[in-house]
């Protein structure tokens, strides 16, 4: 008999293609997502040496960083000169090399780690990469998906493969059931609190417990966005019953036999009983609360009822840096979370930008308006997604709160577009990192769920939820 | 990537030492597409005056430099961040071939996957060949790759040392994508048992 295997072991070693002697492994890529901010020197790179891409066939481009999301975009141009130098490089690129690709004026455009479930290329067991941290999102289909750096990006196009050396395995597990108002990205945020943005480092993340079985592939997929901001490689959620139905009869999922195969060996993409992991941690559901973060790194998250800590909470290089984020967000030590005033509410990126999201927010925002002088923003993650809430009128519900009601894109998840905060601004974001300069320069960023992101755009301060349903 | 063999060329020297990717190619730069064109930016800050003029006295603005093919230079080149655009630039000026006593980590590794050729030699053969550089135009030297030989403008012959492995790699014109290239029947071979086990990926 064999040695029990964890999901890691299982997709890893289906996708050997060579071993050298020391270990180092070529990888076999199934999908390879691009995008227009760290491809252009690899599509370069081809066209000096003379290589072609090897699978046109696995590798999808969606323009997504620097798209602006206003309604107008389609008709002005770009005017920032270097996201418009990017994006034309991208449409060029993706034509020249004849890859499957989803330009900004097509209604499938979004968030590149949207677009591919979405369109059903992200499959169970499958290699995922893309030239992008948060390609972790696809874990959440039991695909091992990290992301590479721009030589890497390369690699992959002319060789379909990736050098890699095996990680080790670190079990999340998640107990018992959530209360109300509490959410998968309470739940992610939660687990880099415990753990650290370094607890992670080498890992891949299986994710586990009762708490990530009930969740919809929309909540899995927010949980194995963040699990990069952990340290970690990646994060996995072996499939199951709910993946497969999500995934059935989207554009690109195997049909007819092909399904009936596929399923086969997707039912075989579980952690063998008793699989060696070299971390572990359990956490109970019912323990985890509405979270945000008070600093700028996602390990400074807290439970919404807690205060803003003091430097001397912390030990070694923490303090300095905890002395540094208080600066840098302008608060005081000892405040209450729910002190905290906000001026611009985000909902969206690739972490909170889908349409379950968008019902959380909406069913808190439903017959309210926003603070006075409040700027609240909602991009969906693709344009599918926008269709499908304006199909259920969240779009109204929005737009009545007083809401902006955007086109797809990266928005102000990152500056690299025109939706930015100004020096000194504060936002509540359902996006995935508060790091300094992130969302502009100077601005200043809190984490959150999209329910309690429509509470602080309500209130405009930090605000528990739970005190609103 | 291209093959490095035989190069015989004008060698300039840069005795400063510690010359780091910022002097090598400056931040401003960072921000293109391209890895090509980075060349009319390299020592951008020396070679430059503020007006955007050459500075007339840098060497490789000097007439008998601006066919430069091999740099002689100071200990400790190319130290500071990891960024691949100083090779990038270094190459695109038409510079295949650095020669000092140390290079930083990074960058030494980063040369030979852009075909540049980084010659560690110890400071009395530096001196001696930055001695050959000075002579301008008439300072042609010879680099053999294959034979680990470097021929000054006198004649003289100097050996020097280079990693087996990434001497074929250099010779061959194999970078990693041309390394894993070599193991296409392997990448192949799984493919087709893929085709079959895993037909819809
Ligand atoms: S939404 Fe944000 S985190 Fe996601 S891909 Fe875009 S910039 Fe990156």
């Amino acid at each position: 008999m064999t040695a029990p295997k964890t999901l890691y072991d299982k997709i890893w070693d289906a996708h050997v293609a060579h071993q050298d002697d020391d270990g180092t492994c070529l990888l076999y890529i199934d999908r390879h997502l691009v995008h227009e901010v760290t491809s252009p020197q690899a599509f370069e790179g081809l066209r000096m040496s003379g290589r072609k891409v090897h699978s046109p066939d696995k590798t999808i481009a969606v323009p997504d960083h620097n798209v602006p999301t206003t309604l107008d975009r389609t008709e002005g141009e770009v005017k920032n000169e270097e996201s418009r130098i990017q994006l034309e490089a991208l449409d060029k690129n993706a034509r020249d090399f004849g890859v499957h690709y989803y330009p900004v004026d097509d209604v499938r455009q979004g968030v590149v780690h949207i677009v591919g479930p979405e369109q059903g290329w992200t499959l169970p067991g499958m290699t995922v990469v893309c030239g992008d941290s948060h390609t972790a999102t696809h874990g959440a289909f039991g695909s091992l998906a990290h992301g590479i750096g721009t030589s890497e990006v390369e690699h992959v196009l002319a060789t379909q493969t990736l050098i890699q050396a095996k990680s080790k395995n670190m079990k999340v597990e998640i107990t018992g059931k959530l209360m109300p108002g509490v959410t998968p990205k309470d739940v992610t945020m939660a687990v880099i609190a415990q753990t650290g943005t370094a607890g992670g480092t080498g890992h891949v993340i299986e994710y586990c417990g009762q708490v990530i079985r009930d969740m919809s592939m929309e909540g899995r997929m927010t949980v194995c966005n963040m699990a990069i901001e952990g340290g970690a490689r990646a994060g996995l959620i072996a499939p199951d019953e709910t993946t497969y139905k999500y995934v059935k009869g989207r554009p690109h999922a195997p049909k007819g036999e092909q399904w009936d195969m596929a399923l086969e060996w997707w039912k075989t993409l579980f952690t063998d009983e008793g699989a060696h992991f070299d971390q572990v941690l359990v956490l109970k559901g019912e323990d985890i609360v509405p979270t945000v973060t008070w600093g700028t790194s996602p390990e400074d998250a807290l439970p919404i009822t807690a205060t803003v800590p003091f430097p001397s909470d912390f030990e070694g290089g923490k303090v300095d840096a905890a002395k540094r984020s208080l600066d840098y967000m302008g608060l005081e030590a000892g405040m209450k979370l729910t002190d905290i005033q906000i001026d611009t509410v985000f909902i969206g990126s690739c972490t909170n930008g889908r349409i379950e999201d968008f019902r959380a927010a909406a069913d808190i925002l439903r017959g309210k308006k926003i603070k006075d002088g409040m700027r609240a923003m909602v991009v969906p993650g693709s344009g599918l997604v926008r269709l499908q809430a304006e199909a259920e009128g969240l779009d109204k519900v929005f737009l009545d709160a007083g809401f902006e009601w955007r086109l797809a894109g990266c928005s102000m998840c990152l500056a690299m577009n025109p939706d930015k905060l100004e020096p000194g601004e504060r936002s509540a974001s359902t996006s995935n990192r508060n790091f300094e300069g992130r969302q502009g320069r100077e601005s200043r960023t809190h984490l959150v769920s999209p329910a309690m992101a429509a509470a602080a755009a309500i209130t405009g301060h930090l605000t528990d939820v739970r005190d609103m349903i | 990537m291209d093959k490095f063999n035989k190069l015989t060329g004008i060698a300039a020297p840069m005795p400063l030492v510690n010359i780091d990717t910022d002097m090598i190619i400056p931040k401003l730069f960072l921000k293109t597409i391209k890895r090509s064109g980075l060349g009319k930016n390299l020592f951008d800050e020396m070679r430059y005056n503020e007006d955007g003029s050459e500075n007339p006295d840098f060497v490789l603005n000097k007439p008998a430099y601006r066919e430069t093919a091999i740099l002689v230079a100071g200990d400790n080149f190319g130290c500071g961040s990891s960024r691949e655009h100083a090779p990038w630039a270094i190459k695109d000026f038409g510079i295949t071939c650095v020669i000092s006593t140390s290079f930083a980590d990074i960058f030494f590794s980063n040369c030979f996957k852009n075909g540049i050729l980084p010659i560690v030699l110890p400071q009395e053969q530096v001196d001696i060949l930055m001695k050959d550089a000075q002579k301008g135009a008439n300072a042609r030297m010879s680099v053999d790759l294959e034979a680990q030989e470097i021929t000054t403008s006198d004649g003289d012959v100097i050996n020097f040392n280079v990693d087996a492995f990434k001497k074929q790699c250099l010779l061959e014109g194999l970078d990693d994508i041309g390394l894993t290239m070599q193991k296409a029947d392997s990448i192949s071979k799984f493919e087709t048992m893929s085709a079959s086990d895993r037909p819809w990926v």
